[in-house]
């Protein structure tokens, strides 16, 4: 059975069908990306698997237990954790903070303070900087805080939303060699982006959006190799 | 006496009843940080809080300290009750709606009071010795200490709570990006309930200290208290808690300097007037700021 498997959802804005209908799985231990213009629906699908949107209709099975409607605040305890667009730190309270707050859902003080030298070890430049305010971090330093504070909840599936959003060209590689190396220790990642060449490069598999619906998906190997993909998301 | 010593004097009266302002404004700019609702009903609950503490002075014959603790442990359950049968069904709600309800539950708390308690003023019994001291030529007495203490006290146990425990990140959390706080795993509706069960603690505070101070408590006492409070909260950049307090006690300062040197008359005025200059000159308060995202 496949960890996550989000069977036939329909999401709506109000009166706006945003989600028409997809339905994805992720398999432990796996990669797997959704690409797709702006607007697809990529990062709404994100959205109601961490449970800030309810689907109308639909279900979403974690683990084996349904999370459909399930508030985002105890879906984060079954072990879902996301990194938001635009990384959403919390810009008034120190790095030290915002990691404390990602490890909100758990009590074992000591496993915590590994975890905080684990992200140390994964994102040296954030124990530089553990007292100064959130807010004053560079682009790249605040998706870097906004990942090691969502590994701060242990999670099973790793949720990213546009990571490398407004990030140079180099941190953007290194943001994605760091993705790659969080998975290789056991989170499974459901990643999705815009840059689709950086994102077929690393996953497993892949899905690709358009207008609310899934249009393709298969193997990220043989999808970035394939013409339509190439023609309308890869440039040529 | 002359003009300094006078103003020194004033100093003294205006900070006791500037701590007063501060602590129900520290209500008043947790619950907007947090679902950014101007709470008119705070001056209520204010009101309730002086007439809990009164009631246990009176009927449960109790010394001071203990009657506080009693009126801010109740109060603050008020507080809860309030925002989970008036505010959270509206939490979806346009905020208009819920700035209306806030309105009606301001009256049905002043009325419902008055229907028990009637209308009357009540003095508060002497809970303290009435005792000044002379310090060098000014005049501090029992009760401005008590307030001075206890406004101490409290902001200490606040500050405390929102920068140290694990509560006071959640609702800090929250108050920055509720959305965010939610994928943290922090329950919003929680938070929400603690933030109006403390700030109506606060509330409860001043109330007895008010009817410590000025002797005398009404069903209609929170009104006046209540609109100087936002404006102490909008003067010192509203949903900043030492926002709060520097403008709950800019604002006893000012109205005691108005009262001493011009008239009485003018005090609630220059409350006023400092309302319309901050709005005027700087509409995000004393500690406001403008922040910019990182896109």
């Amino acid at each position: 059975m496949a960890m996550l498997e989000v069977k036939d959802i329909n999401v709506y804005y109000g009166a706006i069908h945003a989600i028409k209908g997809i339905s994805l799985s992720v398999e432990e231990g796996e990669i797997v990306t959704l690409i797709g213009a702006n607007g697809a629906g990529k990062s709404t699908t994100l959205r109601t698997i961490s449970g800030l949107l309810k689907p109308k209709t639909g279900a979403i099975n974690f683990l084996g237990k349904n999370i459909a409607g399930m508030p985002a605040h105890k879906i984060v305890r079954e072990g879902i954790s996301q990194v938001p667009e635009g990384r959403r730190i919390f810009a008034e309270m120190t790095v030290l903070e915002n990691l404390e707050l990602g490890a909100f859902t758990r009590n074992d003080k000591d496993e915590i303070k590994k975890d905080l030298e684990m992200v140390f070890g994964r994102f040296p430049r954030l124990k530089e900087r553990i007292t100064q305010l959130a807010g004053t971090l560079s682009g790249g330093e605040q998706q870097m805080l906004a990942m090691g504070r969502a590994l701060m909840s242990r999670p099973k599936l790793l949720l990213l939303d546009e990571p490398s959003m407004g990030l140079a060209p180099l941190l953007i590689r290194e943001i994605f060699s760091i993705i790659v190396d969080i998975n290789k220790t056991g989170t499974t990642v459901l990643l999705v982006e815009q840059n689709a060449n950086m994102a077929l490069s690393i996953a497993n598999r892949a899905y690709v959006l358009e207008t609310g619906r899934i249009t393709l998906s298969g193997d990220a190997k043989e999808l970035a190799a394939s013409e339509d993909v190439r023609k309308a998301y890869l440039g040529g | 006496m002359d003009f300094a010593h006078q103003l020194v004097q004033q100093l003294i009266n205006g900070v006791s009843l500037g701590s007063i302002y501060a602590l129900i404004a520290l209500g008043y700019t947790m619950i907007y940080g947090i679902i950014k609702l101007i709470n008119f009903a705070h001056g209520d609950v204010y009101m309730v809080g002086a007439y809990i503490g009164f009631a246990a002075v009176t009927i449960g014959n109790m010394p001071i300290f203990p009657a506080l603790l009693i009126s801010m442990a109740l109060t603050a359950v008020l507080g809860m009750l309030v925002e989970r049968i008036a505010y959270k069904p509206l939490r979806h709600a346009p905020r208009i709606s819920l700035l209306i309800t806030a309105i009606g539950v301001s009256f049905f708390l002043e009325y419902t009071s008055m229907y028990f308690v009637t209308p009357t003023p009540r003095t508060f019994p002497e809970v303290i010795p009435n005792i000044s001291f002379d310090i060098g030529g000014f005049i501090v007495n029992g009760q401005q200490l008590m307030i001075f203490g206890i406004t101490i006290i409290l902001m200490a146990l606040l500050t405390y709570i929102v920068q140290k425990t694990k509560l006071g990140k959640a609702m800090r959390a929250a108050s920055f990006d509720t959305e965010t706080a939610q994928l943290m795993g922090v329950d919003s509706d929680k938070v929400i309930s603690m933030t109006f069960c403390i700030g109506s603690a606060l509330a409860a505070a001043a109330g007895v200290l008010v009817g410590v101070y000025y002797n005398t408590i009404d069903p209609l006492m929170g009104i006046m208290p209540g609109v100087k409070a936002f404006v102490a909260a909008v003067l010192g950049g509203i949903g900043i808690l030492p926002g709060a307090v520097v403008g709950g006690i800019v604002l006893g300062v000012v109205e005691a300097l108005v009262s001493g040197f011009i008239s009485s008359t003018f005090r609630d005025a220059a409350a006023f007037a400092i309302l319309i200059l901050v709005l005027l000159i700087k509409p995000s308060g004393l500690f406001g700021k403008n922040t910019n995202e990182k896109v």
